[in-house]
């Protein structure tokens, strides 16, 4: 410590010989001791006038001393890391010496920030379960088109992984892995107050991609049962609350203006042959017919089908407050290009709040009001595809006009040969994919104060969510993709509500003369869901109808809620919460659909026990057990008990006489069907050293998952279909957290902070079946592109979800894969199926970790957010399906290229279940680097100003052979690639 | 109270009620379709369930070609009734390969399958899929429910026609349980939904009850040809009786020849007759044909489905195939003949001899090379005056896939009777009504004809329809070493695959889920 505090010194030194000559001239002397409560000194507090430069820092006595000050009345400033800022009025005269001791109180800032938690507020101090609050000053600097990517990498335990790189795409969000295995893995979303979706949206990437990333001010995560229990039956992954920006209860109107302007690069392609080794390896390997489909050109497919993606995002937000109604006002113009030609998002948002308080302040309101409009086009992605496999040796155009021109393989009869890769860049430019989607999330929140017992407050709280989404899909008839259809011209719709209505009551009361304080919530909600899309016909261009329209769709559901929460604080040091939630949900039967979600949680806060107050160092340390039970419901069927009849499409008729009937089909259905329960255990040590200088967190936790939804086979002959979702299973997950802080510097010129955090998780699946058998198989999953049929991962009891099921790859002496030949393991001569063994992997990282440094030097601001996971693994289906001599196409009148794998296995059939293809994913990411300048205020003194650049995804350093080993699910199959983007942002306050 | 406090109340209190009234309870049930309850209120319903209890054969969802799928697990189309059935039946005979690499596929051209090969698992599960269908429908037909529900005397006779083909139905479908797994397991009417794990029925057992359902059931099903097209009557439960009889040694160890000839005379009894030209037996208008007895159908628009005869005609193509001869737009390259089957022809001039050979060699040398073997032109997707099926995208095809046809009866009389069940002469004349259809005329009519002879004509008329597998069973040809054809065990030459073959495993998956299943011996 004592190194970093004498360099600390160092910078003010410097910073104090700087000071210009003319203030030598009629000076005088400010000196003085900083001390903390206790009498102790402080070593390298920040003395400084306000409005100048002049200014000293305290020695090893907590002594300073400020000499040749220029005769005046100053406002002086101490301050110190972790203590709160002390001003003082000083009056100087000529040849003064004044003496100043100033006592320092600590500053439990970082432990008093108010946390939002479900249906109210608290201190962080106050928390009992694992809870992290990231706000907008440690989010990732960049243009994000989605709100989640603001915490990328920030919190331990949280893994968010982007699922593209398409403008607008979704992410996958894991809070300390997944608890299911057929249910949804999402954590339960609530924003201001409303609990919204998961589900997509027609014609949107993800539900969170509606959002403005400028307009929220935190991101919450519940990760344990004690904090998330009071979401009950939707919160077994987890609850992220967001909420949005406020206005301020000051006159002053603020005008904020950012633009942020960027471009966006691929970093890299798929490693295909090139048109010359392309046509050496054919005329090399194939037979004359395929010799004879070999062309003369080089096209680089790959670079035909990328742009550079120019993208602005424009945020004007206007906050104050006229005559104590405090509002904000948010605008945003968002045009975020892709880096795949033809994709792009256009994104309008308008965010209000309002929040008055009425009637001498009992009635405080909280208003919201949020609406986007989203222009996507869609690229055609099926171009990425494609462009890794067509042939090099063609040209782009065939100089014909069949097709639109584009060169495509043709089959005798002059029809697109339906087996062929189609043109990649045809597929781009002749597929026109368009939606808008409308979105509006509202929410009032009624805050009153009851004036005949102050302690109580009753809330009401009422949201709503309505996406409508409407879209076109326009291909011609001359494109080779549709054209035995003769083109398409399709319109879609779909509109989506989500309402909630919440009244709760919150009553804090302080027992002083037991040193107890209480806080109680209690209360209930209901909340409705409903998706409809009218019936559309497919049609092609010239009218015909495809397919006619069938049945609208429509489902809904409910789920009706009572929820308590009793917060109980012992002398300031022994904190208890108790959660009870009790939830009916639609989606089961009256028999099943109710249940019971508690949970409790103790801390201890010992940083406030005699005997470690004695501990200099020791500035925080509590330590947190919980243990909660939480549910899952959201299995993706709205009536799964019900049993249901369904009727076909016109396509599925069947023939009796001349006439061709609908049919009505029962489907299965799992009358005893309910939610999954997980059981939590945390253990964690929130500490502070030095003055929380050093902070950070240690979690350890325990997740087990019983009446685990598994679509499983069911005994044949006993229901409407031979797999079902039942609850059958159970799964355990367990993890720990670390989280670090560490202020390195912290003055009035230079602030340089680090963070970071390390996750480690592992899963198994502890059952699976109803009957207990050891030789079961378990239960084929992760389908793959090549061939019909082919899965690559298996669930299987004692092993992690989602293990590879491979065959082991036998290598020859030079290390080279032995085409077909793997380890008859069981040794029956034979290799066959029964040959396929567990891999020892699965596409979870055992590891993972996210690291940020952020640095800032009088009007220079710098920063980095680094990422890694570590001991996950990917299957490189790119590879298994195109790395082989079989791709090219043998008798089918085409040629298709091969990833340049090929030159190492020189395999001549696909080897799809060869344990060769799964490969580390480990990997270490360097989301953002900025740097920026702060000019100040310029203009007339009017307006700041500040620019920021900023790379995102400057570097992935990975030993994986495909493009990136970051793919949700472990699959890597051809996904849009995530692009490299160079930022500037420019910020105007007025 | 204060006046603000009666505000603040009232404020809260309207905007509760305001919301609320957004909201409803939470018994949601889904707004389009019905339930068992709602559907069976209805007598108009029926025919529609019935529909599907039929559809259940051709198509593999409620959403042509794909989606919405029945069972799942495995690929839609690759799963299909008939397309599964015609797989189990021909890729492990000497009269198909096929050189998809997709699993499954490899285990059933070599005979080397286990209890998770996949094409295993979809026939078991299409099979007890159609069986809880057919006896829920069963149980809605009861003359309880229809009383207590007032419907009106026609409607009931309606329905009890109905429920007899959807007896029917079922029936077909545990022959295929009993022929292809033996001993399975056994649910009828009396078992609801959800109703914990099946007994076992022993192979011979279940012949039993499938004999007394179809005879208890021939007095209430139309008579033969009186039905609507593609609904069963009395001649399609006649001839499964006949087909049973004619294996009742393999399935429960009993001479039924006498029987097999009764049932067979009841069918060619009822007017059918032999389609002319053998060829349009396949084509896109075969449902024209007077010699089908029960069709199992596909249309291009109506009924979409990749498996059935869109799978059959595709799969066929490749080579230097041209697809628009066959009446779809492309190929799929994937099944040809072995040796074995062209072979059985000593002739070309045969009117069946209906091979691509353009191209293809007639040995399989290499499984995944399509020009292997020489192909099968045999099913077509063009009417008889030429025109493509109706599919104007040329990928669905309209023709029918006969389950039962006469010429395959004709063949059963002339085999029980070779095998002491009834007149040898009468047996050869029904014979020889085959191969003058095949040369135009009698001049390659039989003398005589022993059983080698039936199972060489059997191939020869009956190559690629699902039937070839049970045909070399009973022959005591299909497992062992005695006759081999190129790739069986998985030998370019052939070899022997295991007597246990003769029937296929049970899925592992439903040895694990019903504790009552014994698996079939060997696997």
């Amino acid at each position: 410590m004592n190194i970093i505090y004498s360099r600390i010194k160092k910078h003010t030194m410097l910073a104090l010989m700087m000071l210009p000559a003319w203030v030598m001239a009629q000076t005088a002397t400010l000196e003085g001791t900083v001390t903390d409560s206790n009498g102790e000194p402080l070593i390298g507090a920040t003395v400084l006038l306000e409005g100048t430069t002049i200014g000293g820092i305290t020695d090893f006595d907590g002594k300073y001393e400020v000499t040749n000050i220029p005769v005046g009345t100053y406002n002086v400033a101490y301050s110190f890391v972790g203590y709160k800022k002390v001003t003082e009025s000083v009056t100087l005269t000529v040849g003064q010496r004044v003496s100043r001791n100033i006592v320092l109180e600590d500053d439990a800032n970082i432990l008093e920030e108010a946390v939002v938690i479900g249906y109210g507020t608290t201190q962080t101090k106050d928390l009992t379960g694992s809870v992290v609050a990231i706000d907008t000053k440690d989010f990732q600097k960049g243009n994000f088109a989605t709100p989640e990517q603001l915490v990328t990498g920030k919190i331990a335990g949280v893994q968010i992984t982007s699922n593209s790189g398409m403008p607008g795409a979704g992410s996958r969000i894991r809070v300390r892995g997944g608890t299911s295995l057929n249910a949804s893995n999402d954590p339960l979303i609530v924003i201001d107050g409303v609990p919204v979706d998961n589900g997509g949206i027609s014609g949107a990437g993800n539900p969170l991609s509606l959002l403005n990333p400028d307009d929220i001010e935190t991101f919450t995560v519940l990760k344990d049962a004690s904090a998330a229990a009071i979401y009950g039956s939707r919160a077994a992954n987890g609850v992220i609350i967001i909420t949005t920006k406020k206005g301020a209860a000051s006159n002053k109107l603020n005008v904020n203006f950012s633009t942020n302007n960027s471009i966006s690069q691929v970093t890299g392609f798929v490693d295909v042959l090139s048109a010359d080794q392309f046509r050496d390896t054919v005329t090399a390997h194939g037979n004359a017919t395929q010799i004879g489909l070999l062309g003369e050109s080089s096209t680089d497919w790959q670079k035909e089908i990328y742009q550079t993606g120019i993208s602005t995002d424009n945020n004007l937000s206007l906050s104050g407050g006229v005559k104590n109604l405090p509002y904000r006002l948010g605008l945003e113009y968002n045009h975020t290009e892709g880096i795949l030609k033809t994709s792009q998002l256009d994104r309008v948002g308008t965010t209000l709040n309002l929040s008055p308080e009425l009637l001498n302040k009992h009635l405080k309101v909280d208003a919201n009001a949020k609406y986007y409009n989203v222009q996507n086009v869609f690229a055609n992605q099926g171009a990425i595809g494609s462009a890794v496999t067509f042939d090099p040796s063609q040209t782009v155009m065939s100089g014909d006009t069949v097709y639109g021109g584009y060169f495509e393989w043709i089959s005798g009869n002059g029809n697109p040969n339906a087996l062929a890769p189609r043109n990649p860049v045809g597929l781009l430019d002749q597929r026109n994919d368009e939606s808008s989607v409308n979105r509006f999330i509202g929410n009032i929140l009624l805050d009153y104060g009851t004036h005949f017992l102050p302690d109580l407050h009753l809330f009401v709280n009422a949201g709503i969510d309505m996406a409508d989404a409407s879209g076109s899909v326009f291909v011609p008839a001359t494109a080779a993709s549709d054209f035995l259809r003769g083109g398409v011209n399709n319109v879609y719709e779909q509109s989506k509500r989500n309402r909630v209505l919440e009244t709760y009551f919150n009553y804090k009361h302080d027992l002083k003369s037991i040193k107890s304080s209480f806080d109680v919530t209690g209360g209930y909600s209901f909340q409705y869901w409903s998706t409809e899309s009218p019936a559309q016909p497919d049609l092609n261009v010239a009218g015909d109808t495809i397919t006619p329209p069938g049945i609208p769709f429509f489902t809904d559901n409910a789920l009706m809620s009572f929820y308590g929460r009793l917060n109980y604080n012992l002398a300031e040091k022994y904190l208890i919460t108790a959660t009870l939630r009790e939830d009916g949900s639609s989606r089961f039967s009256p028999d099943t659909r109710w249940g019971l979600f508690p949970s409790v949680a103790f801390a201890w806060r010992m940083s406030e026990e005699g005997f470690f107050k004695d501990i200099q160092a020791l500035s925080f340390l509590k330590l947190r057990l919980g243990w909660g039970i939480t549910g899952q419901q959201d299995i993706y069927s709205d009536y799964p008990y019900i049993a249901n009849y369904s009727e076909g499409t016109s396509t599925a008729q069947y023939l009796f006489g001349d006439t061709y009937y609908y049919v009505l089909r029962p489907d299965g259905y799992d009358p005893n069907i309910k939610w999954e329960e997980t059981m939590s255990y945390n253990v964690g040590l929130d500490f502070g050293f030095h003055n929380n200088r050093w902070n950070g967190s240690l979690d350890f936790y325990k997740k087990i998952t019983t009446d685990l939804l598994s679509v499983i086979p069911i005994p044949a002959g006993t229901n409407f279909t031979n797999q079902l979702l039942t609850n059958v299973g159970s799964m355990e997950n367990t993890g720990a957290e670390l989280t670090l802080n560490y202020v390195a510097i912290d003055n009035e010129s230079t602030t340089l902070e680090f963070g970071g955090n390390v996750t480690v998780n592992k899963n198994e699946i502890t059952k699976l079946n109803v009957l207990a058998n050891d030789d079961d198989p378990g239960i084929l999953v992760g389908g793959i592109a090549g061939g019909v049929g082919n899965t690559i991962q298996i669930q299987s009891v004692g092993f992690p979800t989602f293990t590879y099921f491979t065959y082991e790859q036998v290598y020859a002496e030079d290390g080279s894969p032995i085409e077909g030949e793997y380890v008859d393991q069981n040794g029956d001569g034979v290799i066959n199926p029964d040959d396929l063994i567990r891999f020892d992997g699965n596409p979870a990282p055992d590891m993972f970790l996210g690291f940020f440094a952020n640095y800032t030097h009088n009007k220079w601001t710098a920063g980095m957010s680094v990422r890694g996971e570590f001991g996950g693994y990917v299957y490189n289906n790119v590879n298994s399906s195109l790395g082989n001599y079989f791709n090219v196409g043998s008798t089918k009148g085409y040629l298709a290229n091969m990833t340049t794998d090929y030159l190492n296995t020189v395999f001549q059939t696909p080897q799809y279940l060869s344990d060769y293809y799964v490969e580390k994913a480990s990997y270490i990411r360097l989301d953002n680097i900025y740097v920026g300048y702060n000019f100040g205020r310029v203009i007339a003194d009017k307006v700041g100003l500040a620019l920021t650049a900023i790379v995102q995804n400057a570097l992935v350093v990975s030993s994986y052979s495909g493009l990136d080993p970051e793919v949700a699910g472990g699959i890597d199959n051809n996904f849009y690639p995530r692009p490299r983007t160079y930022g500037l942002n420019l910020n105007l306050q007025f | 109270m204060r006046k603000s406090t009666i505000w603040g109340f009232t404020i809260l209190a309207s905007v509760s009620l305001f919301f609320s009234s957004c909201f409803k309870d939470l018994d949601l049930s889904p707004k389009y379709g019905l339930n068992t309850e709602s559907v069976y209120e209805d007598p108009a319903n029926y025919i529609h369930v019935l529909a599907k209890l039929y559809a259940g054969l051709s198509i593999t969802g409620n959403q042509g070609p794909a989606g919405s799928p029945d069972i799942s697990g495995i690929d839609e189309g690759f799963s299909a009734y008939v397309r599964v059935l015609w797989n189990l039946q021909e890729l492990p005979t000497d009269e198909a390969i096929c050189g998809w690499n997709d699993p499954g596929i490899p285990e059933l051209n070599s005979g080397t399958w286990n209890s998770t090969s996949s094409f295993v698992q979809a026939m078991y599960y299409r099979i007890f899929y159609q069986i809880p269908l057919c006896n829920e429908f069963i149980r809605f037909c009861s003359d309880d429910w229809m009383n207590e529900k007032g419907f009106s005397d026609a409607d009931k006779a309606t329905i009890r026609t109905y429920k007899a083909e959807a007896r029917f139905l079922r029936a077909l479908s545990y022959y295929h349980a009993m022929d292809l797994f033996g001993n399975v397991p056994f649910v009828t009417e009396d078992d609801l939904p959800g109703a914990g794990f099946p007994e076992q029925i022993q192979r011979a057992d279940l012949f039993d009850y499938i004999e007394d359902e179809l005879l208890a059931i021939e007095g209430e099903l139309i008579d033969a040809r009186a039905n609507e097209y593609a609904r069963a009557d009395k001649a399609a439960a006649w001839t499964l009786l006949a087909r049973m009889y004619l294996n009742a040694e393999v399935y429960r160890g009993t001479d039924r020849y006498a029987d097999c000839i009764t049932y067979c005379e009841k069918v060619i009894n009822a007017g059918y007759t032999l389609e002319p030209t053998y060829e349009h037996l396949f084509y896109a208008d075969n449902n024209l044909s007077n010699e089908i007895i029960f069709p199992v159908t596909f249309d291009g628009l109506n009924t979409q489905t990749y498996g059935g005869t869109t799978f059959l005609v595709h799969a066929s193509i490749g080579g230097s195939m041209p697809a628009a001869d066959y009446g779809v737009a492309n190929g799929w390259a994937g099944l040809r003949s072995l040796p074995t089957l062209v072979n059985a022809f000593p002739d070309t001039d045969d009117g069946r001899y209906l091979f691509y050979t353009d191209g293809q060699t007639l040995d399989v040398t290499e499984v995944q090379e399509f020009t292997n073997g020489y192909a099968v032109s045999k099913w077509k997707n063009i009417t008889q005056g030429g025109e493509a099926g109706s599919d104007p995208v040329g990928q669905f095809v309209d023709i029918d896939f006969p389950m039962f046809r006469l010429g395959d009866v004709y063949l059963m009389y002339a085999e029980a009777a070779l095998r002491g069940g009834g007149d040898v002469g009468t047996g050869l004349g029904y014979f020889n009504q085959l191969r003058e259809r095949a040369y135009g005329d009698a001049s390659h009519n039989a003398g005589s004809i022993d059983l080698d002879d039936i199972l060489n004509e059997r191939a020869r008329e009956l190559y690629w329809e699902g039937q070839r597998r049970t045909d070399l069973v009973r022959f005591g040809k299909f497992s062992g070493g005695t006759y081999v054809w190129q790739w069986k065990n998985n030998d370019p030459a052939g070899g022997s695959i295991p007597e246990f073959s003769d029937l296929y495993p049970l899925p592992f998956a439903d040895i694990v889920a019903n504790q009552n299943l014994t698996q079939n011996t060997g696997y």
